[in-house]
């Protein structure tokens, strides 16, 4: 007769073991193919490591083979809600090198349509944020007001998300006639629509409960891994392009730069609800002076920048969006690098994740707002 | 004993503010026809889009077959990613010249992002953007099209 041996469970030892989760890469609330691999305690997140590069498109790369007129449709490629301001950074860089003013009415131009992106944005966002913490209603909400701006965009740049209105030395075309009153229309509904957000979630309970303290990203911390954007300055860093560089139409208006102190999850939802607001505003003191005058500068067939390096940054709908041009004195760049917001925001989240729990990992990578596509290039 | 009343208190605020989202909610639900969704397949008949969409390059033709395009390569040269190949051939012309003239426009559709550089950098306009959006097919070898018509030739007075 062989001996049967008792197998001895240690409970201990069991409920502190520890083990890796992958979340992702076809996980839906990494919101694309993002692979997170979680150290997890029972439900403890105890480590979040991002694994990106999982859609690299060589964007930065394929830069090097191209003219610079024509390296503004693959910036809409990155953050494609943000596609404005992007195609901006890479125009404005341009025309710094090259020593272009642009007209005021371009200037006036390329603000608003950033600022009606930003509203895009955040709208998506809203939903999306919405949705990853189980109130689908809101994503019908975000979605049916958003879409009223892509019609906007679709009828003066002639597509929804893939832009491509800015050229170097101005824009594609100019604003289509109808378009002043379209903006106008617009603001007039959302003003109605934007309290509605704040009923339907933000005094939720739920979603007080379940963000509230969670995620705590610290002024230093957030500085140090180069948080930017409304997740920045939700942790009281101030860090708005828009202030502290204005380019284009900023320094011509007043808006306030939204700082909260409170570095939380919920922190990071205020501050977008209320820069919707920061955005309408800014909008309405643009659309009825925008100046007359041409669309764009007449530049060259092809464009040579002077040899040298030039560095540009915007504020995205994510954070600070910056482009780096090394030029050889040639008609393409000797080497570009985009500095994207949702690269930097991706890596403070172990910081701000450890020691919660596996739901709220989902909450707070909700509230960095990444793209995926941004963070891969 | 306070705390539990303040534990009673948070329940009721809290239903409160569950209840102030479904109110919204409510108004919505009543309410269906002054939100109405667009059906699309069905009002594909109805539906037009704006004139400046961008859903594919086409090349206006007249009535007698002319286009305007004189083969220069000008869009071809913008191009990001070589959806457009220019083919061109050499011809006699009535007075014994060689002039090389539009042979085959080539356009690969599943190679096009719309950037519409091309049709900003035509010098005499032969190309513009078609409001097709619809592009789905069956086989990948339909979406290389040939712009200019079989037959077709250049407009007269387009300057070279």
């Amino acid at each position: 007769m062989s001996e049967i041996k008792e197998v001895i469970i240690n409970n201990d030892r069991l409920a502190t073991d520890e083990y890796l989760v992958n979340m992702g890469p076809q996980h839906p609330s990494t919101h694309g193919v993002l692979r997170l691999l979680v150290k997890l305690e029972g439900e403890k997140v105890l480590n979040v490591q991002p694994h990106s590069g999982y859609i690299h498109s060589g964007i930065e790369k394929m830069c090097e083979a191209i003219s610079y007129p024509q390296i503004i449709h693959l910036t809409d490629r990155m953050d494609y809600l943000s596609a404005h301001m992007n195609n901006e950074a890479v125009a404005l860089c341009v025309e710094k090198a090259l020593q272009v003013e642009v007209p005021d009415r371009v200037k006036y131009i390329r603000t608003i349509m950033d600022e009606l992106s930003r509203l895009a944005s955040h709208q998506l966002w809203w939903c999306v944020f919405g949705m990853d913490l189980g109130a689908l209603t809101t994503f019908f909400y975000g979605l049916r007001d958003r879409e009223l701006i892509l019609d906007i965009f679709e009828e003066t740049c002639g597509a929804r998300m893939t832009v491509s209105y800015n050229t170097p030395g101005g824009l594609m075309a100019d604003i289509h006639p109808n378009f002043q009153k379209r903006v106008k229309d617009y603001l007039k509904y959302f003003k109605t629509k934007l309290p509605e957000y704040d009923k339907l979630l933000s005094g939720n309970v739920i979603l007080k409960e379940r963000t509230e303290g969670i995620g705590y990203l610290t002024k230093e911390d957030a500085i140090e891994y180069g948080v930017t954007g409304p997740s920045g300055r939700a942790s009281g860093f101030s860090c708005d392009v828009r202030k502290h560089v204005p380019y284009s139409a900023y320094p011509f208006v007043k808006f306030n730069e939204i700082l909260d102190h409170r570095c939380d999850t919920y922190a990071r939802y205020e501050v977008r609800i209320k820069e919707m607001y920061e955005s309408i505003s800014i909008i309405e003191q643009l659309i009825d002076n925008i100046p007359a005058g041409d669309y764009a500068v007449k530049m060259k067939g092809v464009l040579k920048l002077p040899e040298g390096e030039f560095y540009q940054r915007v504020e995205s709908a994510r954070g600070e969006f910056g482009v780096f041009i090394v030029s050889d004195g040639k008609k393409n760049p000797y080497r570009l690098k985009f500095r994207s917001p949702g690269f930097s925001n991706l890596f403070a989240l172990n910081k701000m994740a450890t020691g919660h729990k596996i739901a709220d990992l989902v909450a707070i990578m909700s509230t960095l707002d990444l793209i995926i596509p941004d963070i891969d290039r | 004993m306070k705390s539990f009343i303040e534990y009673i208190v948070s329940i009721f605020k809290g239903l409160w503010t569950l209840l102030t989202g479904m109110k919204v909610t409510a108004k919505y639900f009543f309410t269906p026809w002054k939100h109405l969704t667009h059906q699309y397949p069905e009002n594909r008949d109805t539906l037009v889009m704006f004139e400046r969409f961008r859903g594919e390059v086409i090349m206006p033709h007249s009535e007698k077959n002319e286009h305007l395009c004189t083969g220069c390569g000008i869009c071809e040269i913008n191009c990001p990613n070589g959806s457009i190949e220019i083919i061109s051939k050499s011809i006699l012309t009535p007075e014994g010249k060689k002039k090389r003239i539009i042979d085959q426009h080539i356009y690969h559709l599943g190679m096009c992002t719309f950037c519409n550089l091309c049709v900003k950098a035509c010098p005499t306009g032969a190309i513009v953007m078609g409001q097709k959006f619809e592009h789905a097919v069956w086989d990948r070898a339909k979406l290389t099209k040939v712009l200019n018509q079989p037959g077709s030739v250049i407009a007269a007075g387009v300057k070279e």
